[in-house]
C-alpha cells in the first residue's frame, strides 16, 4: 500500500468551516479520498456541504468515523494546539498544512510529541498524495493542497521540502507515463514533523516502491543526515535535486528553513553529499524524470 | 528581523543582562547632551558606536574616508566630532557589500575595561531540533572559524525546552569558561537571563560577541555584554507587538518592502534576468537554472500558491523598478491555479506597464492549452516556453540581444 496512506484511509480535516480548508476538502473529496469528518469547535453536528459531518473535538470526531489521518488547515496561533489534540486522539498521521508556525512552538511539539506514536507530517507543506488508478489519478488519497490530476499511480516514492517544485517532479514523471507510490511534502520550517530521512526509511521498507525522488534545499543538514542513511541503508535508486545553488548567504528565501548561516546548508556541500551517498543528483530541475529513467 | 546592538542590549538588559551604561542618539547635539552626561557621572572614556545591521564595524570604512565605525573617545568633543563624521554617512563593513549602509544612529556607551573577551551564543540546533547555547573562550574571533578550525574551543549546551536552561548547566559553562569562581553565580545568572530572552522574545539568534570579564576602577570583576546581536522569528512577531515595533525600514531593500505589501516573496540579486514564480523551492529552482545556462538572476520572487492578477501586476511594477533587468522568465506551475487565468493576468500586467523587455512564459498545469492560446491571441510579444530549460535558454538569448 505504498505509505502512510492508502485509498482506504479515512482523513479528518481540522478546519474545515475555513476557507481554505474547505476548498481543499473539497478537492480531496473529488479525488476520491475518504474524508469523513471535519473538526471545528462550535459548529459540531453541523455538516459540510451537507455530507460530511463537523464535530467539535478531534476525539468525538475519531470515535463516530474511525478516522486515522487529519489534515490541519488553522491559522498559526493555534495550529500546535491542533497538532496536540489530533495526538491526544490517537490519530497515526497528522499533517499540518499552516505555514508560519513559530519555531518555538514546533520546538514545544516535538518534545510532547516524542514517543509518541502519531506521526507528523509538515508543517507548511504541500501534504500527501498517494495517486489513486482512475482516470486522472482520481481514487486515491489527497492530504493536503497538492493538484491531484498530476499525478499517476505507479511505483516512485518522492520526499520533498517543496511545494510547486513536487509538482514539477511529479508532473514530468506522469508525462513520461512514469507513476508514484507516494509522494510526501515534508515542508519547509526549520523544525519539521518528519524529515528527509524518516520518510526514505519508510519509502525503502514499502515493496511497492522500486525508486525514489528526494527534493531538498539550501538551510538545516536533513539531506546530509538522509544522504548518510542511505550511504549505509539504501538499497533502492535514489534522484535527488538541492534548490538554491544561486542564493545568497544570510537571506531566507521563501522557506523560513531555507537559510544559508554562515558556511552551513549551502546547495553545493549538499550536493556533493548525496553524490557521495551514491545518489544521482539532477543538475537542473527540468531533468528530475530523466535522471531517474537514465537510473532505472 | 534584526534587531541594532542598542535595542538588543536594551531587551537583554529588561531581562537581568548586565550591559554597559549606554544610550542611543540620533543627532550630533543628541550625541553630545549623551556625552557631557556620561562624564558628569564620572566616565573614564566613551565609546561611539554606529548603529547599522551589519557586523564588522570596528574595521569598516566610511565613504567619507573615516577609517572605523567604533571610536574610543576621552571628552565630550571628541565624541560630538565623530558623532559629525558619522552620522548620515555611509559605512561599509565585510558584511554590507560595497554598497555599505548609512548610519542613523550612534550607541554611546561608557568604555569598560576589558580583562578577557568571550563568545555566548543562543539558536536552534536544527539538527537536534533543540535550542543550544554555545560559548568560546575565543571572544571577538570569527565564530564559523573557531567551529571549523578548533571546534573544541566551542562548549555547547542543547536545552530542554520544558526545563530551561538548568543552574547547573549554566555553572558549568562558567568553569569551562574559567571565569573567576567569585563569578560563578553571576555568571550562572547571565546565562540564565540571556537564554530567557531568546525563549521569551522568540529569538531565532541571540549572539553576545564580546562577552566580557571587566574590573571596575576598585579592581571589582564583572561579566557584561559589551556587544550583542539578535534576531527574531518573524512568525512570532504577532505575539510581540512591542518587539515589531523595533522594525528599521532604513535596514531594508525598499522593493523589498513593498513586494511585502502585496504578499509576495521577493530578494533582490545583483542579475540582469528576473524570474516570476509560484513557490519558494520552485522560485529558487528557476534562478539556480538561469545560472546554469550562463546567465544571471535578478532577484528571487515567490507570487505563492495563488498567483492573482493583482499580484502578477504588483510583481511587475517591482521587478521593473529595478533598472539592471533585461528580461522576465514567468514559471508558473498551476497545480491549483487554472493556466488561462494566470495568462489573463499576465496579459494585463504587460499592458499595464507597458513592457518593453524580453518575457519568456512557462505555464504548466490545469487548462494550460488554454492559457497558452491565450498568450499567443493577445498579439503581444511573448516568447512561450513549455520546460524550465528551454525557457531559461530562451530568455538568457533574448536578455542578449536587447542588452
Amino acid at each position: 500500500m505504498a505509505i502512510l496512506v492508502s485509498q482506504d484511509t479515512k482523513v479528518l480535516v481540522q478546519g474545515i468551516t475555513g476557507s481554505f480548508g474547505g476548498r481543499h476538502a473539497r478537492a480531496s473529496l473529488e479525488y476520491g479520498t475518504r474524508v469523513v469528518g471535519g473538526v471545528t469547535p462550535g459548529k459540531g453536528g453541523q455538516f459540510f456541504e451537507e455530507k460530511t459531518p463537523i464535530f467539535h473535538t478531534v476525539s468525538e470526531a475519531v470515535a463516530e468515523t474511525g478516522a486515522t489521518a487529519s489534515a490541519i488547515f488553522v491559522p498559526p496561533p493555534v495550529a500546535t494546539d491542533a497538532i496536540l489534540e489530533a495526538a491526544d486522539a490517537g490519530l497515526e498521521l497528522i499533517v499540518c498544512i499552516t505555514e508560519g508556525i513559530p519555531v518555538r512552538d514546533m520546538i514545544r511539539v516535538k518534545a510532547a510529541l516524542a514517543g509518541s506514536p502519531a506521526r507528523l507530517i509538515g508543517p507548511n507543506c504541500p501534504g500527501i498524495v498517494t495517486p489513486g488508478t482512475e482516470a486522472d489519478s482520481h481514487g486515491g488519497c489527497r492530504i493536503g493542497i497538492a493538484p491531484g490530476y498530476i499525478h499517476k499511480a505507479g511505483d516512485i516514492g518522492i520526499v520533498s521540502r517543496s511545494g510547486t517544485l513536487t509538482y514539477e517532479a511529479v508532473w514530468q514523471l506522469t508525462c513520461r507515463g512514469i507513476g508514484q507510490s507516494t509522494c510526501v511534502g515534508i515542508g519547509g520550517d526549520p523544525v519539521p514533523g518528519s524529515s528527509h530521512r524518516d520518510i526514505i526509511e519508510l519509502f525503502e521498507q514499502d515493496p511497492e516502491t522500486r525508486a525514489m525522488i528526494m527534493i531538498g534545499e539550501i538551510g538545516g543538514s536533513a539531506e546530509e543526515e538522509a544522504a548518510a542513511w542511505i550511504k549505509d541503508h539504501g538499497r533502492k535508486p535514489v534522484v535527488g535535486f538541492i534548490a538554491g545553488t544561486t542564493a545568497p548567504p544570510g537571506r531566507r528565501m521563501g522557506h523560513a528553513g531555507a537559510i544559508v548561516s554562515g558556511n552551513k546548508g549551502t546547495a553545493q556541500a549538499k550536493i556533493q553529499t548525496l553524490k557521495e551517498a551514491g545518489v544521482r543528483v539532477a543538475p537542473t530541475p527540468s531533468t528530475i524524470a530523466e535522471t531517474l529513467l537514465e537510473l532505472l | 528581523m534584526n534587531l541594532h546592538e542598542y535595542q538588543a542590549k536594551r531587551l537583554l538588559a529588561a531581562h537581568g543582562v548586565p550591559v554597559p551604561k549606554e544610550f542611543p542618539g540620533k543627532n550630533v547635539a543628541e550625541i553630545r547632551s549623551i556625552a557631557d552626561r556620561l562624564f558628569q557621572e564620572g566616565a573614564g572614556a566613551l565609546v561611539v558606536k554606529a548603529q547599522i545591521h551589519a557586523g564588522g564595524r570596528g574595521k569598516g570604512t566610511f565613504n567619507n574616508g573615516l577609517q572605523g565605525g567604533v571610536h574610543l573617545c576621552r571628552s565630550a568633543e571628541e565624541a560630538e566630532e565623530k558623532a559629525q563624521a558619522m552620522l548620515g554617512e555611509t559605512l561599509v563593513t565585510r558584511q554590507t557589500g560595497a554598497e555599505g549602509k548609512q548610519v542613523n544612529v550612534l550607541l554611546v556607551a561608557v568604555a569598560e575595561t576589558i580583562v578577557k573577551e568571550f563568545y555566548l551564543a543562543v539558536l536552534l540546533d536544527r539538527a537536534r531540533e533543540l535550542p543550544v547555547v554555545m560559548a568560546s573562550a575565543e571572544g571577538g574571533m570569527d565564530i564559523e572559524e573557531v567551529a571549523e578550525k578548533s571546534p573544541e574551543r566551542i562548549y555547547r549546551i542543547h536545552v530542554d525546552p520544558a526545563w530551561g536552561l538548568l543552574p547547573f548547566q549554566a555553572r558549568k559553562m562558567a568553569v569551562w569558561l574559567g571565569l573567576p569562581p567569585q563569578l560563578l553565580r553571576q555568571a550562572e545568572k547571565l546565562l540564565h537571563h540571556v537564554y530567557r530572552t531568546w525563549w521569551e522574545s522568540d529569538a531565532s539568534l541571540i549572539e553576545i560577541n564580546p562577552l566580557c570579564l571587566t574590573k571596575s576602577n576598585d579592581g571589582e570583576p564583572a561579566v557584561v555584554a559589551l556587544d550583542a546581536k539578535i534576531s527574531l522569528d518573524d512568525n512570532a512577531l504577532y505575539r510581540h507587538p512591542d518587539l515589531a515595533g523595533l522594525r528599521d525600514p532604513s535596514e531594508e531593500e525598499p522593493l523589498e518592502i513593498e513586494a511585502a505589501r502585496h504578499h509576495l516573496n521577493y530578494i533582490k540579486l545583483d542579475g540582469n534576468i528576473a524570474c516570476l514564480v509560484n513557490g519558494a523551492g520552485l522560485a529558487m529552482a528557476a534562478m539556480d537554472i538561469i545560472k546554469h545556462y550562463g546567465g544571471n538572476p535578478a532577484n528571487f520572487l515567490d507570487v505563492g500558491g495563488g498567483a492573482s492578477q493583482e499580484q502578477v501586476a504588483a510583481a511587475f511594477r517591482i521587478i521593473l523598478s529595478d533598472a539592471n533587468v533585461k528580461g522576465i522568465l514567468i514559471n508558473i506551475f498551476g497545480g491549483i491555479m487554472q493556466c488561462d487565468v494566470i495568462a489573463q493576468g499576465i496579459i494585463s500586467a504587460v499592458r499595464d506597464t507597458e513592457l518593453n523587455l524580453p518575457l519568456v512564459v512557462r505555464l504548466e498545469g490545469n487548462n494550460v492549452h488554454l492559457g497558452n492560446e491565450i498568450l499567443s491571441r493577445s498579439g503581444l510579444d511573448i516568447i512561450r516556453s513549455d520546460s524550465m530549460a528551454d525557457a531559461a535558454q530562451k530568455i538568457i538569448a533574448a536578455a542578449g540581444r536587447a542588452a
